[in-house]
This record gives structure tokens, sequence and C-alpha cells, in this order.
């Protein structure tokens, strides 16, 4: 079990934020840190690994103290036993990808657990190649399992899957969420994409304004309760038209297109790129198998 | 053409280099990471041989080196070491002289470093020395190529601080620019010509190869 809570004023570009977030995270959940950019969320996870330094607070990671302002503890961040993946990957790149892993190891820590990582992120092939000549999604897995060779006590996860395309991140969800379970790890995901966060976590920690509003699951978090449809997705607004007298609002459902009609009083709430809730009531829904 | 001078001349731009190496890894690193508010007088006091004559630098270390000053005095008393008119005041005097030509280039490849590479190894549990040595420079083999080339290549040019400090002892201090400037005034175009024409070829071949390898021409070979 996590359990922290932190103080600090930021330096954001909107000007100073004060950061006051407690919470407490029960082992082996995978949580998200929802908020804007710049709410905090990359503060949070770095104050945890030990890279940045609250005013006030404290840390505590399965009954270890990690952090005590007060008494005067702050484990550096090689002795907390955190795996983080950087928005950047930060792999060396003078080491092949094998060395990247290996060069995580501890002393006298068994070597097999490097080869049973690139096996699980099906690597194997490209384990003697410098990180440079890999694409975003491979250099991805393998920030992923490095940050999973020393067997972490916290994952940490900086919207790892931002600047891939969809089809690159639903692979990598699928490993993230192998490994997670496989190694039974309590996670921290930061990431503003909804059908990640409804895929991934457990969890929802919402942030704004530097202090944690909501904690729940997505479906208590983002769906409205009062909505009574049978179907409910949510989606990204791509495209809104007008024909005739009403207006055709096109929305991003996974990887589908799902056209709304809607009418000019409702087409003035929305705008492009917005995330929206579409709902159905569908009282005979038609099921069927689908053949791969 | 005595052979004297070029060879004295190698020998000690390769021992400034490899003394300015050791220096300037541990200095660059500290002025590239270090948050200490006195760092600005040790950036200065670094960049200053770029822009001072170089006989103001010859002239005060001549005075400090001198056994009638403390600093000479010790030297000379407790370490035995004479430094003035000597090839070893001519390595110490040197290793001042080009030591922002070593420190810029590491300090900036260290700086250009995303500071990620830094952090992901602190939280994979490894030290700041593991660190250095494993991750950041490895990764800065461009700018350490630069330091390294920039320095051997300064040394053989200096002039006025091996003038001031060795004066002109036959393979002593006897420096190939010093004995150039000799030749030259004893009106021996043809040797200082020998002299210069080495030096320029030598010079040029040198900061060629830097550019060619830090430019990625050679990077194939050189990694």
């Amino acid at each position: 079990m996590i359990r922290f809570s932190l103080h600090k004023k930021l330096k954001a570009s909107t000007g100073d934020m004060q950061l006051d977030v407690e919470c407490h995270i029960d082992q082996g959940k995978l949580v998200t840190l929802f908020g804007e950019s710049g709410a905090g969320k990359t503060s949070i996870l770095r104050m945890l690994a030990g890279l940045l330094m609250p005013e006030k607070g404290t840390i505590e990671v399965n009954n270890s103290v990690w952090l005590d302002t007060q008494k005067g503890i702050n484990l550096k961040p090689q002795q907390r036993k955190t795996g983080y993946v950087f928005q950047d990957y930060a792999l060396f790149p003078n080491m092949t990808v094998k060395e990247n892993l290996e060069y995580a190891l501890d002393k006298n820590q068994d070597i097999g657990i490097v080869k049973e990582l690139i096996e699980i992120i099906e690597l194997t092939d490209l384990q003697d190649r410098k990180p440079e000549t890999l694409s975003g999604g491979q250099k991805q897995r393998i920030a992923l399992a490095r940050a999973l060779v020393r067997q972490p006590q916290i994952l940490m996860l900086d919207e790892p899957l931002s600047a891939l395309d969809r089809a690159m991140r639903t692979k990598l969800q699928d490993y993230i969420l192998h490994v997670h379970r496989k190694y039974n790890l309590t996670t921290i995901l930061v990431s503003h994409e909804m059908s990640e966060i409804f895929k991934l976590s457990d969890e929802i920690l919402v942030l704004e304004n530097g202090t944690i509003t909501r904690q729940g699951t997505p479906m208590d978090i983002f769906t409205n309760r009062h909505i009574s449809g049978k179907f409910q997705f949510t989606g990204e607004i791509l495209h809104i038209e007008k024909e005739d007298i009403i207006y055709i609002i096109s929305v991003l459902i996974g990887n589908n297109l799902v056209k709304v009609v809607a009418d000019q009083s409702e087409v003035q709430q929305f705008s492009i790129g917005e995330k929206v809730l579409v709902a159905s009531k569908a009282f005979n829904p038609m099921i069927e198998k689908i053949n791969h | 053409m005595v052979w004297g001078p070029i060879i004295l001349t190698f020998k000690l731009a390769l021992i400034v280099t490899f003394l300015l190496l050791l220096i300037s890894i541990p200095l660059a690193y500290w002025l590239a990471f270090s948050r200490t508010r006195v760092k600005p007088v040790f950036e200065t006091l670094v960049s200053m041989p770029l822009v001072l004559p170089p006989t103001v630098i010859g002239f005060y270390l001549l005075i400090a080196f001198s056994p009638a000053y403390p600093l000479g005095n010790f030297l000379n008393e407790v370490l035995g070491l004479q430094m003035v008119f000597t090839f070893e005041g001519l390595v110490m005097a040197s290793v001042i002289y080009s030591l922002p030509f070593m420190v810029h280039p590491i300090q900036a490849g260290f700086r250009n470093l995303p500071a990620s590479l830094t952090e992901a190894s602190y939280v994979l549990g490894k030290s700041k020395t593991t660190t250095l040595f494993k991750v950041l420079l490895p990764n800065i083999k461009p700018s350490l190529l630069t330091g390294i080339v920039l320095a051997f290549a300064h040394t053989i040019g200096e002039f006025g601080v091996v003038l001031m400090i060795g004066g002109s002892i036959p393979n002593e201090t006897k420096v190939a620019s010093i004995a150039i400037y000799e030749e030259v005034e004893a009106l021996n175009y043809g040797q200082a010509n020998y002299y210069s024409l080495f030096l320029f070829i030598v010079t040029f071949v040198i900061l060629l190869m830097v550019y060619l390898v830090n430019g990625g021409y050679l990077r194939r070979i050189w990694k």
C-alpha cells in the first residue's frame, strides 16, 4: 500500500501553483492520475521517485517510510525501488536493448529476469540493436521492461503512450496490463486519454489546480449517472457538419467513427476535439460472434 | 631542420592534454550540474585564458613560480619542483592556458544530454559515479574528442606563455613556435618555413579530423 501527502509550490507556465495532495493507493491497483497539463501530475510522480523534493510531506510504501520531511527522512532515488517510464523513454543511447536492461540489474541479481522481460516485450530478435534504430513503440517497450528489472514496488508511467499511434497504443496497453498483473505491481499512470484510462485503470485520481478533487473508478468519475442508456461509450468529436436543419456530429469511439444527429441547441455546447459520452437506449441489442 | 623543438612540442601537448582530461571531466561535471552561487566566478576563471593576453598569464605565472615568492618557494623546497624555465613549468602553464578549450566542450556536452538519462540511471539504483562513467561520458564522446583535440592543438600553438615562463632552452623549453620566432629573428626564413609548414599541416589535419568525426562523416568508425 502506498500512502502519501505532498505539498509544494510549483512554478507552472500559468504562474505559481500550490500542490497539496493526500492519497492512498492499495497494493496491486493500477491507478491513473488524470488532469490537465500543468496540473502537477508529473511532479507527483517525480516526488514519489525522489527526483523532486516537496516542501512538506510524507511517503509510505508497504510500511516503510521513504519520506518524512518533519523527521528529516528522505530516501534517495537509488534507494526507493521504483520503476519509472519517462515521457522521452530515457533509454541510454550507448547501450543495446539488452545492455539497457542489464544496466538496471542490482548487484548479485539474477540475470534471468532480463531474458524473461525481453521475451515478454517480444524484442528478442532486436536485443542487440541500439535504441536509436528502433521505432517509438519498441523504445517504449524497452523503457517499460527496463523499469521492471529491479522488481519495483511502484511502477510509474508518465504519459507512456502519448507519442504513439492508435494501433501501437492498443498493443502497448496490453503489455502494460500484462506486466502489471504478472508481477503484481502497484502502477501509477499519467494519462488524459479516455479510452486508455477506461481500459487500464482500476481507479482514477482527478487532479485539479494542485489538489485531488475526486477519486473513484473510471465509470464513477466519467459517466453521468442520470443517463439511463443501456449503451454508453466515450469518444472524441472529430467533425460537426450542418445538413439542412440538423447537424451531424462525427464521434470517434475506439477505432469506429460514429455519426450522431443533433439539433442546433445541442450542437452549441460541443466543439471539435471534445470528449463526449454517447449513450443510446436499446431494448433488444443484438449480439454476434466476431470471427477472426 | 632540427627535430628537437617539434618533438618537444608534441611531448608537451600530449602530457598537457592527458592532464587536462583528468582535471576537466570533474570540473566540467561540476560546472554543468552544480547549482551553487559561486559558480559564475569559477566559470569566469576557467574562461579567462580565452581573452587574457598570454603574456599576462605568463607574467603572473613567472612571478608565482619564482622561488622568491611563497608558491614557487613551496614547490621548490617541499616538492623539489623547479617551475621557472623548466619543462615542468611549461606543462603547468600550458594546463592553465588551455583549460577552457578542454572544459567548455565537455561542459556543453554534459548540459546537452537530457536530464532524464541521469534521472533514469538514479531511479535504476545507480550511483553518481556509475552514472558518470557508464551513461554520461559514453554519450558525450564527440564533446570529449573535441576537447581533446582543441586542447592538443591549442597547446601546440601557444607562444606567449611559453616564452614568458620557459624561455628558450633547447630540448627543455624551446618548442616549435619559439624556434620559428628565433629563426625569423636570425633571418633564417627557410628554417622558419619548415617549422611553420609542419605545424600548419599538423593542425589542419587535426582540426579536419574533429569536423569529420563530429559532423557524422566518420560516425560509423568512431562508434
